[in-house]
């Protein structure tokens, strides 16, 4: 079923107040040669403690919504909201996990997460370091807090990064195709990870991927953007019980359903 | 321990191959001194003090100099790659006077501040400034804006960014740019004191200046040796820990990688 532009709210949220309210919004980039309309009238409302998985061809405009949720890029015109209240800048309870590496070359590990620690007021240098050191063990990193981030694999480097963004304990974590570089064993692991962490710790997510498996396994919902304008599609509720495995049958069932309803939106673009 | 032994080979060759010149007999000896000659002279100015008290008058130029320029430099830098007001008027004044060879400071100078140890610092911290300026202005600007922006995500703001990202961010940058002001500090000095004869201090560039009106070659290229080896160790000693730091911390320059 084709998405009607209104602001629905999936299965799961509908008890949930707003915690992310995207409103009509709009973004055009213009650069020297072509302006691109990265997003057309875009509506999405994420519940508290929802997770929300963001799926599209590249380039329909996943990381620009999550920019503008960030409050690092502000939409040509429309609202976004957290907890009713416009975002108008960044705010230390949305963290973003970008899509690249953005882990300060300068610092070691456990530095580069203490770093947003600081930040955080009525915190003295040795909590934050119990803190980052708590957070590095959550990601299976703790023998590596002292190492240079050129020392690590590429998977390591992500999951400092992920830790980074959690232990300041925002509200909203944003993340962007955060696994995409990782091989298929540390994924699985993450999968269960990131799953348990949310669970427990209560975050409201935002993911973009690629995966269609992958939204699926995470996602309380899969919100499919097309491109060129970006737009959104469908929003599908994913109601299978957690904690999921990736590899199930039911599982693959709505990743197939999905894939096909994405493949259907990417053709006309391809053959443009 | 091998990098030293090559390098001490390499010089001692040279210094072989100078000898076997002289031997030879192809330019008269007031041309070209025996390495001999130039050993005797460094001794005995060493045990009359001269070259110490001109090497001290030297450096202390330069450290002040080199001191002012990175002082106003370095500033100077951040806030043109942040201030399109600052990059369009300084920036610009900047570019041209980089590209200004640092003797042509000295005539201004000296109209200015007469022979003073004023027009010795004045075109010191003319050739340096302008160059460690421009080089943190262009530090700032390459850095990768994913950091400012996960910064800016973890709430760092003002001051905090500043110190805690972009000027972190930018050292590479930063310390070559400091790098080439040493170079420039260095250069206007030698070419101050060559040019500016005056009463408050004798320095390297005088003694260089006074060998060749005696024809002393032998003074000369002495000069000229201790020079170029207190532009080496102050390399070895003031920059390359540094710089083996940051390699090590960011995981660059790395040979085996080359
Ligand atoms: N700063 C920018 N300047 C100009 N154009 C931009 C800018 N950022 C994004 N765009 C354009 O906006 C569109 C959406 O970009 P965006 O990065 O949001 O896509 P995406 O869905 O995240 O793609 P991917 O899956 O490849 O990461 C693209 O066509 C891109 O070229
Ligand atoms: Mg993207």
């Amino acid at each position: 079923m084709p998405y009607d532009g209104t602001v629905r709210t999936g299965v799961s949220a509908g008890v949930r107040p707003a915690k992310l309210l995207v409103e009509n919004v709009s973004k055009t980039f213009h650069t020297r040669r072509s302006s691109v309309q990265a997003l057309d009238n875009v509506s999405l409302r994420v519940g508290e403690g929802e997770f929300v998985c963001l799926v599209g061809p590249s380039g329909c405009g996943k990381s620009t919504l999550l920019d503008i949720l960030a409050g690092l890029t502000l939409p040509d015109s429309g609202k976004v909201s957290a907890d009713g209240e416009p975002i108008t800048g960044p705010g230390r309870h949305r963290l973003v996990m970008f899509q690249e590496s953005a882990l300060f070359p300068w610092l070691n590990a456990v530095d580069n997460v203490m770093f947003g620690l600081k930040m955080v007021p009525g915190l003295n240098k040795a909590q934050r370091r119990e803190i980052a050191e708590a957070h590095l063990k959550l990601v299976g990193l703790e023998k590596f807090s002292r190492a240079n981030i050129h020392e690590l694999s590429g998977g390591m480097k992500q999951r400092v990064a992920f830790a980074r963004s959690l232990a300041p304990d925002p509200q909203v974590l944003l993340m962007d195709e955060p696994l995409s570089a990782l091989d298929a064993m540390t994924r699985e692991q993450l999968y269960a990870d990131i799953q348990r962490i949310q669970q427990q710790r209560k975050k409201t997510i935002v993911f973009v991927t690629h995966n269609v498996r992958e939204a699926v396994c995470l996602g309380d919902r899969v919100v499919l953007l097309s491109p060129h304008p970006g737009r959104i599609r469908e929003d599908f509720p994913i109601p299978l019980p957690r904690p999921r495995d990736i590899n199930s049958v039911e599982l693959a069932a709505y990743a197939t359903r999905i894939t096909a309803a994405l493949k259907g939106y990417v053709k006309p673009e391809v053959a443009e | 321990m091998k990098r030293a032994l090559i390098a001490a080979v390499f010089f001692i060759a040279i210094g072989l191959l100078w000898q076997a010149a002289v031997s030879a007999g192809l330019w008269s000896a007031v041309l070209l001194p025996a390495p001999a000659d130039v050993w005797d002279y460094l001794v005995s100015a060493w045990d009359d003090g001269s070259l110490v008290q001109a090497t001290g008058v030297t450096l202390r130029r330069l450290l002040i100099g080199y001191g002012i320029g990175l002082v106003l430099g370095i500033p100077l830098g951040f806030l043109s790659s942040s201030l399109e007001i600052v990059e369009d008027s300084l920036g610009t004044l900047a570019l041209g006077l980089q590209t200004l060879p640092s003797v042509c400071w000295i005539p201004l100078a000296l109209l200015w501040f007469g022979q003073t140890e004023g027009a010795m610092l004045f075109v010191v911290v003319m050739g340096t400034m302008w160059s460690v300026m421009i080089a943190t202005a262009t530090g700032v600007r390459t850095i990768p804006p994913v950091y400012a922006r996960a910064a800016r995500t973890m709430g760092s703001r003002g001051l905090h960014k500043w110190t805690r990202v972009i000027l972190p961010a930018s050292l590479p940058y930063l310390l070559s740019g400091m790098k080439q002001g040493w170079a420039f500090a260095w250069r206007s000095l030698m070419a101050a004191e060559i040019y500016v004869t005056i009463l408050t201090g004798f320095g390297l560039g005088h003694l260089l200046h006074y060998g060749r009106e005696l024809n002393a070659m032998d003074q000369v290229i002495a000069i000229m040796l201790v020079i170029i080896a207190i532009g080496l160790i102050a390399d070895k000693l003031m920059f390359e820990p540094w710089e083996q730091a940051m390699h090590r911390r960011w995981g660059t320059g790395l040979r085996g990688s080359r």
